[in-house]
């Protein structure tokens, strides 16, 4: 049975504009983090950098026969990454020392000034963006309706993860509303792991220790706090790959459209009432 | 179901996405190049100040610590033994010839032999010196207020920020290191002239005979080696015009962050 094709109005204007802004915020973000990384390629524990307490170092190293080799060195053991982390290639053959390599990194050279300024430039624009989206959703029931999860669907978590799994997603109009999976990890993203990047980078601001100095005590010091936003930076790399994978397999152009136009397509024999 | 039309637009998507990509890695590099966008992007900076600004108390103190929590081994950076003939003639009589000068916008302009320094008020402070680079590193640092200072010269009313002018250029025959401040750093309660470092007199590394703490700040702001403290109403006739050595090179005047 061929079922009928209609359009479903799946994201508000406000969605959409957030989610691009945040998707073109946490490009720059993460290639101008890195980029300052760079500078001092290491992360460690507390409030100081002792040297010889490095939880994870990326350096060149020189071998007897005058090679380069890129090494990552995580709690005391060492990791040949040459080409990739500690050594790696920007233009010509030879091996240069650089923590990630330069086309992970915003500016692509080894630029601390300017990484620092597309960073806070685009930090304030995820900021104010994501305060906005965020004061919407709670006003205008977008948490509420489509984000928090119904306690039937929280008992079906495990079921769930089965389908995805399997790749068996949701169909007809079930598809064009948010599954429990989703709506967990959307809900993460934007109430604990965004609030978290952004709490650990503010911590770093010698500034902000003085206004607020139990913010980087919260996190066991300002190197910790480094480290967090390192991770929590590497969360989101994760997630975006996740989400990134789940747009592809669950159909790119009617996911991608409906992101961009609001408008998703879905096959279904249910009544328009159900349409909304 | 698929038509080839459909395929089609679903190609010229995906091609359109990688061409975006591509695109937008290159187009950074030369956005970062120009400076239309770049003075685009340095308004955050103004935004980072001036909310930082409103949202500090004026006299809010950076944290201090206990003599436990200092580092073993405080990096020295930048220059870390200047080269500059009238230092190196400086440092080899125990600077007991050197003095801080303090002139511009004053009404008594005045210099100082470490010996007076030593001998006024004193404070000292543990704390967190906050490398741009993204190391920390903790020691107690001894001095003498800059407020104190400024007090005995008389700060005249045109003045806005206090420049701090250094004996050393970090590339030899280059450009001399300096910073500057603007007068509500520069009169906080933890802005010193500091002589000592972890109970010893200040080592060469770490800017003898004299460096600035200033401790909102990141450490770039802490210049070493001062030679001089000039007032001044304005930044933009003075190096390149940004305000310090590390500003006329891109980074943030304003380092709170």
């Amino acid at each position: 049975m061929v079922l009928p094709e209609r359009r479903v109005y799946r994201h508000a204007l406000p969605t959409r504009l957030g989610h691009w802004l945040t998707a073109l915020c946490l490009l720059v973000l993460v290639m101008s983090g890195l980029q300052i990384f760079n500078a001092h390629p290491s992360l460690y524990w507390g409030e100081r950098s002792d040297p010889d307490r490095a939880l994870l170092r990326l350096k060149a190293v020189e071998t007897a026969e005058g090679e380069t080799r890129g090494i990552t060195e995580i709690l005391g053991r060492e990791f040949d990454t040459t080409g990739l982390l500690g050594a790696s290639r920007r233009r010509g053959p030879d091996l240069e020392e650089r923590g990630f390599p330069s086309w992970a990194t915003l500016p692509g050279d080894q630029w601390l000034a300017m990484g620092r300024r597309w960073h806070f430039f685009f930090a304030w624009i995820f900021v104010v963006n994501g305060l906005g989206f965020g004061l919407w959703a709670l006003a205008r029931g977008h948490l509420a309706h489509d984000l928090w999860p119904t306690r039937a669907e929280l008992r079906g978590i495990a079921r769930s993860l089965a389908d995805h799994l399997r790749f068996r997603h949701p169909s007809g109009m079930a598809a064009s509303r948010y599954n429990v999976l989703q709506k967990l990890s959307y809900l993460g993203v934007i109430f604990a792991l965004a609030p978290l990047i952004v709490s650990t980078g503010l911590a770093m601001s010698p500034a902000m220790d003085a206004i607020v100095p139990w913010l980087p005590s919260l996190f066991g010091g300002r190197q910790s706090a480094r480290t967090v936003h390192f991770v929590a930076c590497f969360t989101f790399v994760g997630f975006i790959a996740g989400h990134l994978f789940m747009v592809v397999v669950t159909g790119l152009w009617n996911n991608v459209r409906s992101m961009v136009t609001g408008w998703f397509r879905v096959h279904s024999k249910e009544g328009l009432d159900d349409i909304t | 179901m698929t038509s080839p039309r459909r395929l089609s637009r679903r190609q010229f998507g995906v091609r359109g996405l990688q061409l975006l990509g591509v695109s937008l890695l290159t187009g950074c590099d030369a956005l970062s190049q120009s400076s239309w966008f770049a003075s685009l992007l340095e308004r955050a900076e103004g935004l980072t100040r001036t909310v930082q600004r409103a949202i500090t108390p004026r006299l809010a103190l950076a944290r201090e610590f206990t003599e436990a929590d200092r580092s073993r081994v405080f990096p020295g950076n930048g220059t870390v033994d200047p080269s500059e003939p009238d230092y190196q003639a400086l440092a080899g009589g125990g600077f007991s010839a050197y003095r801080l000068e303090i002139r511009g916008l004053v009404e008594r302009p005045a210099s100082f032999s470490l010996a007076e320094l030593r001998g006024l008020p004193s404070r000292t402070q543990i704390t967190r010196h906050d490398c741009v680079e993204g190391w920390s590193a903790i020691a107690k640092w001894k001095g003498v207020r800059l407020a104190a200072l400024l007090e005995q010269v008389g700060v005249k009313p045109g003045a806005r920020y206090v420049v701090v002018h250094c004996f050393d250029a970090l590339r030899e025959g280059g450009e001399k290191y300096y910073e500057s401040l603007d007068l509500e750093d520069a009169l906080h309660e933890q802005t010193i002239l500091a002589y000592d470092m972890n109970d010893q007199a200040l080592p060469v590394t770490n800017g003898a005979p004299l460096r600035l703490r200033v401790e909102r700040q990141l450490g770039y702001k802490a210049a070493k080696y001062v030679r001089r403290v000039e007032l001044v109403e304005r930044l933009d006739t003075i190096g390149q015009g940004k305000g310090g050595y590390w500003e006329d090179r891109g980074y943030e005047w304003y380092a709170g962050i």
